[in-house]
């Protein structure tokens, strides 16, 4: 039987609260009701005192979790929608992320962010903000693109120390299918090579990562092209030597992301692989984005807003021919 | 009447209800009805990208606070469950279902949808997303109007659910339009869920009202299905925030007759709720409120229905017709300054 990406966030969350009785989830609608998106469908019945409805206050959710956190718990945290954590953004950049450095107390939260755009969504249900949080030091961020990524990076980010900024993208949530939740259980901070190639990497994250191997079929019938895919899966840390191995084949970069371009993990990509293998690179490299304009609703100019397989296809020709 | 006023009672808030007035806003409650059953429609037959908000239930709360407020001069942050006081203010149905099918020609242009819109320039202002940002919106609004010398005669209003209440930016707006002492009215519509959350997860005082007096706000509740006495107590709080009387807070208890959005049953509710006090469809109530003081009659009715499904019809058919944006011909810049434009 076919399990889904949401199916695999629920099912490490049912497991983490399995496993650890200092795991607890809260955020808006979660108990009963199973949240927006259904990914803690069932749990509150099992763990009634650690499955907890929040009221609509993602400031007071945040700071909740990081004083739970000093306590010795490990909270998740869900947010309806990642564009609502901007509410939190005090509280996780501030208190969160700096805590331990100051005081050497670890702050072990997990922040769920359904993120990224979906048809009609519109400028407020459909923000990628892994780069906002990435920008900070003392979180963590990560990007699962796949099922079993979605699985293992949730159960290993509960685990880890530091707040974790887990980035679960809304397209993949019922699209993305597997057998099973089982993979490689690559740690957090370590890239995949999703598709190999040698005559260029297009380096990317969470549902990008798709859209690039999508990309890179239609190359590959187009002429032949072999173009390696990086999953980057977590941008924070950022597994830099993965990026620069693949350079170092292929000679050619496309960072691709889906968050809006000023800034963010695909320019401290190309920033790191000029920085650290400039001597590898046979072209200029290069960034694809989402456009500079809010997130827009209307279905056509939301698929013109962010990158396709075409505009992804039309940026690797220019890679390769120049 | 059961209106209650919390601080210190005021003459004003015992005006007589006129019967042209109390005849807009059940108009208005009619007219947004009808357009958003077939807004709701459209969505279930795949016509609506995104989703589908209605205020089923809430007419009578918003279309009395949209109908005392003047297009052009008043500013009116609406929230999801505000056609009918969007429709009562002056918003037009063509902008609601432009908007929500994507027509190029609605006032958002297809950048933004369905309640996410507005016309800022003639006082309507257009939501975002994240609840209880309104608020102090509203109020810099206003504080502009003082220190420009245009504030005379003016008010601000908005309106938020019980959900809202709990969110930073409710209480700092609150909290800055009563320091400011602004002509402006917040209705609390506490429908008793947020999503599918209850009061009791949401609040612990006794009544949202009780706030009223930790703000230095004006407070007023009002049973939210019951038209004439929100066409009351809303009318006179807004006539009383308008001639200087400070900032107003009412709270309308009600019970939200739909789902969260279209795509919601809202099973969670229970039926002892739907089947009690707040349960009655203010709709029903208020035409059974102007009929029995001979201010309508069956025939008057039936004709508004008639009258309001073809203007909402052709609302549709117009908005369907027409194209939505063309991503080519977009100048994908959100800089407003000329100079600026198209830089990153
Ligand atoms: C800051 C913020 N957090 C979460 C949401 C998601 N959300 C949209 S509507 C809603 C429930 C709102 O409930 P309430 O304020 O009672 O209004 P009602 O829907 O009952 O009219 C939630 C949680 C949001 N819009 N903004
Ligand atoms: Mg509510």
């Amino acid at each position: 039987m076919a399990v889904t990406y949401i199916d695999a966030i629920r099912d490490a969350q049912e497991r983490a609260l399995a496993e650890n009785p200092k795991v607890f989830l809260y955020g808006q609608d979660i108990g009963k009701f199973g949240g927006a998106f259904k990914a803690t469908k069932g749990l509150q019945e099992q763990w009634p005192d650690r499955v907890i409805d929040a009221p609509i206050s993602e400031d007071a959710m945040i700071g909740m979790a990081v004083g739970a956190a000093i306590e010795g718990m490990r909270p998740i945290i869900e947010m309806q929608f990642a564009d609502f954590s901007s509410v939190a953004f005090n509280q996780i950049v501030n208190q969160a992320a700096t805590h331990y450095y100051r005081t050497g107390i670890p702050v072990p939260i997990v922040v769920r962010l359904p993120s990224g755009g979906t048809p009609g969504s519109g400028p407020f249900h459909s923000q990628s903000m892994e780069s906002i949080y990435a920008h900070y030091p003392g979180t963590v961020v990560v990007t699962p693109a796949t099922v079993a990524d979605a699985h293992s990076m949730l159960l290993q980010a509960v685990d880890l120390d530091d707040p974790v900024i887990y980035c679960e993208h809304k397209f993949l949530y019922r699209w993305l299918k597997s057998d099973n939740f089982e993979g490689d259980n690559l740690p957090i901070g370590k890239a995949r090579i999703t598709r190999s190639g040698k005559h260029a990497t297009v380096v990317t994250y969470s549902a990008m990562v798709h859209e690039a191997v999508r990309a890179a079929e239609i190359l590959y019938k187009e002429g032949g092209w072999e173009i390696e895919v990086v999953d980057l899966r977590s941008v924070k840390p950022l597994d830099i030597d993965t990026v620069v191995a693949s350079v170092a084949r292929t000679g050619r970069i496309l960072a691709l992301g889906e968050a809006f371009p000023w800034g963010g993990v695909t320019s401290e990509v190309v920033s790191r692989v000029c920085a650290e293998g400039f001597h590898l690179l046979d072209a200029p490299p290069m960034r694809l984005n989402a456009k500079d304009t809010p997130v827009p609703y209307h279905p056509k100019l939301w698929a013109m807003h962010r990158p396709t397989p075409e505009s992804i296809c039309e940026a690797l020709r220019n890679l390769l021919a120049y | 009447m059961t209106e209650q006023t919390i601080s210190t009672p005021n003459k004003d808030l015992s005006k007589e209800l006129s019967k042209e007035h109390a005849r807009d806003v059940f108009r208005a409650m009619l007219r947004a009805r009808v357009l958003e059953i077939k807004l709701s429609n459209l969505y279930k037959a795949g016509k609506i990208v995104g989703g589908v908000y209605i205020g089923k239930g809430q007419e009578a709360v918003s279309a009395s606070l949209g109908a005392c407020l003047t297009w052009n001069k008043d500013v009116f942050a609406p929230l999801i469950r505000d056609q009918a006081g969007r429709t009562a203010f002056g918003e037009d149905p063509l902008d609601a279902t432009r908007t929500y099918l994507g027509s190029a020609k609605g006032p958002m242009r297809g950048r933004d949808g369905n309640l996410h819109r507005g016309r800022p320039a003639e006082g309507l202002l257009a939501m975002i997303s994240h609840l209880g940002a309104a608020v102090a919106q509203v109020g810099g609004v206003l504080l502009a109007k003082r220190i420009k010398g245009e504030l005379d005669g003016c008010v601000g209003a908005t309106c938020v659910g019980d959900g809202a209440t709990s969110t930073g930016a409710f209480h700092e707006g609150l909290n800055f339009i009563a320091v400011e002492r602004l002509p402006m009215v917040v209705i609390i519509a506490d429908n008793q869920f947020a999503y599918s959350t209850p009061n009791d997860r949401q609040y612990a005082c006794d009544d949202l009202i009780d706030r009223a007096k930790g703000y230095g706000l004006e407070g007023h509740s009002v049973d939210g299905t019951d038209m004439l006495e929100c066409a009351t107590v809303i009318g006179n709080a807004v006539a009383k925030a308008r001639s200087g009387g400070g900032p107003q807070l009412i709270v309308a208890k009600l019970l939200r007759l739909s789902g969260h959005g279209e795509h919601d049953d809202g099973s969670y509710v229970a039926t002892e709720l739907q089947e009690g006090r707040y349960g009655r469809d203010c709709n029903d109530v208020g035409k059974q409120q102007l009929i029995e003081k001979g201010w309508l009659t069956e025939l008057e009715y039936s004709k508004w229905m008639l009258e309001f499904n073809a203007e909402a019809q052709e609302a549709v058919a117009v908005a369907q017709r027409e194209d939505g944006p063309n991503p080519y011909k977009e100048e994908w810049s959100a800089i407003a300054s000329p100079s600026l434009k198209g830089l990153q």
